[in-house]
């Protein structure tokens, strides 16, 4: 099943970089398995990033984002310490929350 | 023997019809789609991808910059990055043109986030890739040829 997320936030001059990257199939379903059944789609199809509850960037995605998506972005405001979280749903209500620190 | 045989194959007749018909009336347009209801992200065109993010075709503009590379060995993984210069933008949209789904993912922003965001997409062949910026309510857009080679044997 779905794996952590990996997420680094890191603070510079004022300007915070959070890079995340998830752990999901990312199924178009648009492919066939071996014996030529289409392969359901399932992928990640709404995220929320939030800085101490604040939300900093929201996404909805398709299965037109690679397999185990990367994402980084960039948001001012931050300070050391501060609470990050990245949460998804995926198309079959599938959900993971992660949390780091701003380092 | 004859009779008998035309009753089966009435009665074979007439369960393909009411079958036909379940079918009809099972098959609905909703449940085609349950894949992906939202309707950005089953566009097939590009004017109907534009359409279901809510403008027409927007004008191009040198201030959004498409980072990506021009040859990408491994359709499955091509970075791209979007950064965009234009004041007060809200939401980025990453579209390849010749994906069977044109939207690949949209983004909005808070109001300290910064337009600048780098993400990995799949592209199916060679595209242009276009970048949807919306900022102050108006579309701005840019796009970028990335080649796609298969087996990583260049060309």
């Amino acid at each position: 099943m779905a794996g952590p997320m990996r997420i680094r936030a890191a603070e510079k001059d004022g300007i915070v970089e959070v890079r995340v990257l998830m752990s999901h199939p990312m199924e178009t379903g648009q492919r066939k398995d071996s014996s030529g059944n289409p392969i359901p789609a399932h992928h990640i199809s709404e995220l929320t990033a939030k800085h101490n509850d604040k939300v900093v960037l929201t996404s909805e995605m398709s299965g037109s984002v690679s397999t185990n998506p990367y994402l980084a972005f960039k948001f001012k405001g931050g300070a050391k310490g501060d609470k990050i979280s990245v949460s998804w749903v995926d198309n079959k209500g599938e959900s993971r929350t992660d949390e780091v620190q701003i380092a | 023997m004859n009779e008998k045989r035309r009753d089966v194959l009435k009665a074979i007749g007439g369960a393909g019809i009411f079958g036909a018909l379940i079918s009809a009336g099972m098959i609905t347009p909703a449940m085609v789609h349950a894949a992906d209801a939202r309707k950005v992200f089953t566009a097939k065109t590009l004017d109907e991808a534009f359409a279901a993010l809510g403008t027409p075709r927007p004008a191009e503009s040198a201030d959004i910059t498409i980072t990506a590379p021009d040859i990408a060995e491994n359709g499955a993984v091509v970075p791209v990055g979007v950064a965009s210069k234009i004041p007060n933008t809200e939401q980025v949209a990453i579209l390849v043109e010749k994906n069977p789904n044109m939207v690949a993912a949209t983004f909005a922003f808070g109001e300290n986030t910064l337009p600048d965001l780098q993400t990995r997409i799949k592209m199916g062949q060679t595209s242009d890739v276009y970048a949807l910026v919306k900022a102050d309510g108006k579309f701005y857009m840019a796009k970028k040829e990335v080649k796609v080679t298969l087996g990583g044997c260049g060309g």
